[in-house]
């Protein structure tokens, strides 16, 4: 167990390593300046001005100085939480904009992930060996995960929102509101939170359904589950078998497919404009705020290692063969 | 000395043999029929139809903004009065390239380190295993994201690049798996004794034992490039020239149409994603029921 994590932390370490690196290698050797693009952005005319903001923000990369020196700076910043001043919300630091939107993104993912990962192998177990309601399962599994996530998105957002008019369609919360901890205020915020956590959830449901059937179905055929059927074991113990043997490859599936999972919140959240990290990126962008940008990358990163290592935990819990160290997660 | 000259033969004829079995069954599966046929029929009309319509540049300006589809605009018009059918068609173009390539790019790179560690083993493969733990780990569509910020100018070629350099990973460990397993079979140990190069006995040994499983793969990253390529577009990151579907989306989201009751302009595009998608899915499945018996239905 202890050579499983010491493995698992490992790779988590190089992961975030390589990370901090990207993040610092793209400004610097991608064609294009970010300095000019920044001033040209200002739109300043006075010569001297310009000289002067050229002087600033190349300051602030620290373009001046070598590389390795750059580097090592990088780091020192990054260490003590300093990810620079966002552009967009001048002169607000990046860590306290995107403190501003992790809970939003993490309150619309968490229960839309693991829901609809427990409801989706639910789904699929049931489907498996069950020909009418196979029938049915498949398709709708195929559909929903070949949709972009922000199509979904706004299908529900017509259908449900501008159509209907049932749901709010933009923001986090209604504008005429301010942030409390009143009753009304919950009501509005979980009013808003209703279509972006539907299509999330109904996005990454299918895929789960469809991994989970096949798992099973492939279960039911091993040589344990013909064992244990011509020893004349109920079929109730012989599904239970073959779902807590399918259920481990779902939980290795959960750890991989986090990065499409964070991918469909980002632009679900720009459907709907809900305050959360995507909106943050879609802004970073349009207002060519590196700064926010880079950090946002940094966050994220940070944010699927901690899945990632909760999702290990998990299968510790889960899975008795690791615990006694023996070949089970190989992965 | 004849049975070494025969073995070739018989293993043409036998492979032969699978091959028109596989063709037999290909052409009686259902799903591998339908998803292939929703595929060519989308891919000719992304290839042939731009050269069929009249207007050259589907982002034209036209003089009827708007409007709701007709006989004259068959998918109905922009706010800026362009024709819907026309982007649609183009943006059809690009998602079919940005899959080939993105889907290519990835599958090359997956193979290569694939059967590289699952054949060598040991330290070769104690490295790229890391390695491709590291990029597995990593989320894709964040590093896209701050790469393609930095671009300046961005091509549908560039954004294929991008995501085919990221998104191998997970086939890459599929394929070392599968190596893994075939390398100790005798026919590779006979191949390995008659002298053969490692190179020639992952080509000639291992990857045509493979090669259903390898496709299978191939379809899967071209439907995920393409899935990962229209949120990056959606995002604002797209292909600064040109039209794509994920491109329709976000003029789409950025215009409001949505608010305005323009249905026409956002669903098309998703539409299209969506069927291409789905469709090589469940062509997959077929290709998995001709493939392997155990899961044909009788």
């Amino acid at each position: 167990m202890r050579q499983y994590f010491g493995r698992k932390l490992l790779v988590y370490g190089l992961t975030f390593f390589v990370a901090v690196t990207i993040n610092w290698m793209v400004p610097r050797f991608m064609p294009g300046d970010p300095v000019s693009s920044m001033v040209a952005r200002a739109g300043v005319s006075n010569p001297g001005a310009v000289e002067t903001m050229r002087a600033y923000y190349t300051g602030l990369f620290g373009f001046d100085q070598p590389l390795w020196k750059q580097y090592a700076n990088f780091w020192g910043a990054l260490l003590q939480g300093d990810f620079g001043i966002s552009i967009w919300v001048f002169p607000t630091p990046v860590s306290e904009v995107i403190m501003g939107a992790v809970p939003y993104t993490l309150g619309l993912m968490v229960p839309s992930v693991l829901l609809s990962w427990v409801v989706g192998n639910w789904a699929g177990a049931l489907a498996a060996r069950r020909r009418l309601l196979d029938n049915t399962v498949l398709p709708v599994g195929y559909v929903l995960t070949a949709m972009p996530y922000m199509w979904l998105a706004v299908l529900l957002a017509w259908g449900l929102g501008v159509v209907a008019g049932v749901f709010p369609v933009a923001g986090g919360y209604s504008f005429s509101l301010q942030p409390s901890l009143s009753w009304e205020f919950v009501a509005d915020l979980l009013h808003h939170w209703v279509l972006p956590f539907l299509s999330l959830f109904l996005v990454a449901l299918g895929g789960w359904a469809i991994g989970m059937r096949n798992m099973i179905i492939y279960e039911l055929e091993s040589d344990y589950s013909t064992y244990l059927s011509a020893l004349g074991a109920p079929q109730r113990l012989i599904r239970r078998y073959a779902f807590r043997n399918a259920v481990l490859p779902q939980i290795t599936g959960l750890a991989l497919q986090l990065g499409v999972l964070v991918a469909g919140a980002l632009v679900t959240e720009i459907v709907f404009s809900y305050p959360g990290l995507g909106s943050l990126i879609l802004k970073a962008i349009q207002n060519q705020d590196f700064f926010l940008l880079q950090g946002t990358f940094m966050f994220i990163v940070l944010g699927v290692l901690i899945a990632n290592f909760i999702i290990d935990i998990v299968y510790v819990v889960v899975d008795p063969r690791t615990r006694a160290g023996m070949a089970g997660a190989q992965a | 000395m004849t049975a070494i000259q025969e073995t070739p033969a018989t293993g043409a004829a036998a492979g032969a043999g699978v091959r028109r079995e596989a063709l037999y069954f290909a052409v009686r599966n259902g799903k591998l029929l339908a998803g292939f046929g929703i595929v060519l029929a989308l891919f000719l009309l992304g290839f042939a139809g731009p050269a069929l319509l009249e207007a050259a540049d589907p982002n034209a300006y036209g003089t009827t903004p708007m409007s709701p589809p007709s006989g004259e605009h068959w998918f109905g018009t922009t706010t800026f009065g362009q024709d819907v059918f026309s982007q649609f068609v183009h943006g059809l173009r690009t998602t079919f390239i940005v899959g080939a390539l993105g889907g290519g790019i990835a599958a090359v790179i997956a193979m290569a380190v694939g059967f590289t560690a699952g054949y060598r083993g040991g330290l070769v493969d104690e490295v790229l295993t890391m390695l491709t733990n590291i990029v597995l780990v990593i989320p894709t569509l964040a590093v896209l994201l701050i790469i393609n910020a930095y671009l300046g100018v961005r091509s549908v070629p560039a954004q294929a690049l991008f995501i085919g350099l990221t998104s191998w990973p997970w086939a890459a460990r599929a394929i070392r798996a599968q190596t893994f397993s075939l390398r100790t079979r005798d026919f590779v140990a006979l191949a390995r004794l008659s002298g053969s190069s490692t190179r020639k006995i992952i080509m000639r040994e291992i990857a045509p034992n493979m090669s259903s499983y390898l496709f299978m793969t191939f379809i899967l990253l071209f439907g995920g490039s393409i899935l990962i390529a229209s949120s990056l577009d959606f995002i604002g990151l797209g292909p600064t020239e040109g039209i794509s579907l994920g491109l329709m989306l976000q003029n789409a989201n950025q215009w409001s149409a949505m608010q305005l009751g323009m249905w026409w302009w956002f669903l098309p595009p998703g539409a299209g994603i969506t069927a291409v998608v789905g469709a090589l899915y469940v062509a997959n499945v077929g290709l998995d029921e001709v493939f392997n018996p155990k899961l044909r239905e009788t």
